[in-house]
């Protein structure tokens, strides 16, 4: 830090921001508290590797602790566990773009593998089926295959792993935007083929619903417990966290792995990381594989969050919406995704549609504000990229990039104007 | 390029007894996948109906429809020619062209009653109006979210790309609503005009064509012989030597967008009266077809994205005819990816830094 002495005085704006943000939000006013000072106490020893990580124990407990102060459903808990299913997703994707520089605008397509995933066995969707594993209570009994979560699980970042490696595939020879069109092209694949899969039937087997979507899908069902209920959020939430955790870990791991170096290296200069030796197909593939799995394993989630798999979801905005999450937080950086992934959420799914939506009629105009959400994550974007490109919290090695790369941008008329006048 | 030529020579020393069909499918792959649709459905009509009308009928659609598509083509080819860029927000420049002309039409109070000469001369004056429009806006696009990135990563000027895609996507919400809206068929668009041998040849056919070929002549004319078309082509081949031969980079940037967006606004009218019906979404997939038929015929290359424009257009319409129009756009990008693993420099491009 430049100023050491005004590091109480960003702490405490940083608190005071976080309490805002906490109230307006509605979260529990203790809560909001507690996280002010959390976020004070991380703002102020940033410097501090030790006091960060205790920070961060002492944050996860909080989240932990969280959903007891709030209802069981309803009002803040239900954007809460969405935001850390995203939050999962929006990881999934940083691996992809922030780690390996590859742009993805495909994304949705593993969130759709991961969807189906679930819609296939964790419904009656396949009717002529009769198979139970390890499942309790009603679902029991019912037609259809019916899996533990944790099976589908697997099964799904399996099959998401598999998908993102052949997406990657054709690109491995492409670069740059070739890399973002093809990966595009692959999302809207998946997406027509979701939107008219009930015309196609395999052995009597519709391939999906379309429009009607994979309905109900089965609440989660973890061994040992009792089945979840849409009544009641807390448990989503902790498992939703839990899998934050899991990803979390596995992305500091791996950014900090040789795998990662290697991604990194790939991402500043293909050409000299290929020369130093970083296998380039092996590495693309494995961010790929990565980024599409932790994609696959929170669309599992949320398919039975939201009980139904239909081909309304897995539209192109989708992919932008996780792509401006991280984008927003920092491209590469971890904390900044989840910080990002968890403000779009609320800005989503409670600025845009219960605060600001009669903001436009109170001035005289006449326009309803959600059908223009993603214009709003599409000036996000511009603005950005434009102003703040390193994100809301930058990784230090990519803001170095980028922050470099249009520092010389912004002034390449001048400068430029100044080799020519000394030549 | 470079990871290119790195992985060939090792994968060509595993597989040498495969070297002669890669070769061959590197050369010709692309082009025998172009002819199976209609060479399929060609065989079909002749076995089933004794002549190829259909066909020919789907030929004719699908020209007409790719006039537009290379129309709006020519704009992705020009610019990623001169700055590696896929100006992802193209597609919506052309619906805002589609949205001005859909709105023009009233100001100058044309109806579907209005003769022949008053038509005329309130088409090219809407016609103007939406180049006009369209190339202002794609000046505009590019000023604010382009040229402060012009050093950035390749990943800056992208993602600000898609973000204006949105933003122009939600212009249209504004002005037209979020349905699709039908707009007065002035030039009664399906009525047939003459056929040939079961082929009809509607108004819209020949309105496409006929607007499509004076324009891209008069395009190519300009970039060929001009001192600005001079002034691109250096830029695209070196933009730092052209400075130093003092050509303006940032202004002959500027004048390919405005190119561009010329185009695409004359493709957003040309639109509005063949389909009769506009949508902020059009614009969206219009984009990604047009980007498809840029690469088929070989990004940078102005011949080659009409050519594919074309193209595109035929088996766009083959497969809305044949195998139903919901599934068109996953067609399209079938072949998107298959070009890109194929033959990722096109039909009559040459290799370029990205993609070879």
């Amino acid at each position: 830090m430049r100023r050491p002495e005004l590091k109480p005085l960003i702490a405490a704006a940083a608190a005071g921001l976080a309490i805002l943000i906490g109230l307006l939000i509605e979260m529990d006013t203790t809560m909001s508290v507690v996280l002010a000072l959390l976020v004070g106490l991380r703002v102020f020893f940033a410097d501090d590797p030790r006091a960060v990580k205790l920070i961060a124990v002492g944050l996860v407990v909080w989240a932990i602790v969280l959903p007891l102060f709030h209802v069981e459903a309803g009002g803040f808990i239900d954007d809460a566990v969405l935001a850390l299913a995203y939050a999962v997703m929006a990881l999934g994707l940083n691996i992809i773009v922030g780690f390996a520089g590859l742009l993805d605008l495909g994304y949705v397509a593993f969130f759709a593998i991961g969807a189906l995933a679930a819609g296939y066995f964790m419904s009656g969707f396949v009717f002529d089926a009769n198979i139970h594993v390890l499942v309790s209570g009603l679902n029991a009994e019912l037609p259809g295959i019916h899996l533990s979560f944790p099976l589908v699980l697997v099964i799904a970042v399996i099959l998401c792993t598999i998908a993102g490696m052949l997406i990657g595939l054709p690109t491995l020879r492409l670069r740059g935007d070739y890399i973002a069109i093809v990966t595009l092209a692959f999302g809207e694949i998946a997406g027509r083929l979701v939107l008219n899969g009930d015309e196609i039937s395999i052995a009597g087997q519709k391939l999906t619903n379309g429009r009607q979507g994979i309905t109900p899908v089965d609440k989660i069902d973890l061994p040992l417990l009792q089945p979840f209920e849409a009544l009641n959020l807390r448990p989503w939430f902790w498992l939703a966290l839990a899998m934050l955790l899991l990803v979390l870990f596995v992305n500091y791991r791996l950014r900090d792995s040789r795998l990662g170096r290697a991604w990194i290296a790939l991402r500043e200069d293909e050409v000299a990381a290929a020369s130093m030796g970083v296998p380039l197909v092996k590495t693309k593939l494995l961010a790929y594989g990565t980024g599409a799995a932790f994609g696959g394993m929170s669309g599992a989630f949320l398919a039975s969050l939201s009980n139904t798999v239909n081909a309304d979801q897995f539209q192109f905005s989708f992919s932008i919406f996780i792509l401006a999450m991280v984008i927003l937080g920092g491209l590469g950086s971890i904390e900044g995704v989840v910080v990002g992934a968890i403000a779009l959420t609320y800005i989503n799914f409670r600025l845009i549609p219960d605060v600001l939506n009669d903001v436009p009629s109170k001035i005289g105009l006449d326009f309803d504000l959600t059908e223009l959400s993603f214009g709003i994550f599409g000036f996000l974007l511009v603005i950005m990229m434009v102003m703040r490109p390193e994100g809301l919290v930058p990784e230090r090695r990519r803001k170095q990039e980028l922050v470099e790369g249009i520092g010389t941008g912004e002034t390449a008329g001048a400068g430029e104007s100044v080799v020519e006048a000394r030549a | 390029m470079e990871a290119g030529t790195q992985a060939a020579p090792a994968l060509n020393a595993r597989t040498s007894a495969l070297d002669p069909a890669r070769r061959f499918f590197g050369q010709y792959g692309l082009i025998i996948l172009l002819l199976v649709l209609p060479v399929v459905y060609g065989v079909q009509d002749v076995s089933q109906d004794g002549s190829l009308s259909r066909l020919g009928n789907n030929l004719v659609a699908g020209l007409s429809n790719g006039a537009i598509w290379a129309l709006v083509a020519i704009g992705y080819t020009l610019v990623y020619g001169i700055v590696e860029l896929i100006n992802f927000a193209h597609g919506d420049v052309f619906m805002i062209g589609s949205l001005t002309a859909a709105g023009f039409f009233g100001t100058v109070g044309l109806t579907a009653a209005t003769g022949v000469f008053g038509l005329a001369v309130g088409l090219l004056l809407t016609l103007i109006v939406c180049m006009v429009a369209s190339g202002m806006l794609n000046v505009m696009i590019e000023r604010v979210a382009y040229r402060p990135l012009r050093n950035a990563p390749k990943l800056a000027p992208l993602i600000t790309a898609v973000g204006f895609s949105f933003i122009l996507q939600n212009v249209g919400i504004l002005w037209i609503g979020g349905s699709p809206e039908g707009i007065t068929d002035l030039i009664k668009a399906q009525k047939q005009l003459f056929e040939i041998g079961g082929v009809t040849v509607s108004h819209a056919d020949v309105l496409a064509v006929g607007a499509t070929i004076p324009l891209v002549l008069l395009l190519t004319v300009f970039i060929t012989k001009s001192r600005i078309g001079k002034a691109m082509r250096a830029t695209a081949q070196d933009p730092q030597a052209a400075r130093l031969m003092g050509i303006n980079v940032d202004t002959t940037i500027s004048t390919t967008f405005l190119i561009g967006g010329l185009m695409a606004g004359a493709g957003g009218l040309i639109y509005a009266l063949y389909q009769t019906t506009i949508w902020f979404f059009q614009g969206f997939q219009a984009g990604l077809i047009a980007f498809t038929a840029a690469v088929m015929g070989g990004i940078g290359n102005l011949q080659g994205a009409v050519l594919g424009g074309f193209i595109i257009g035929i088996i766009q319409q083959i497969s809305d005819n044949r195998i139903g129009g919901q599934w068109t756009p996953a067609i399209v990008f079938v072949y998107l990816v298959l070009i890109m693993v194929l033959k990722p420099q096109g039909l009559l491009g040459e290799e370029t830094r990205e993609a070879g």
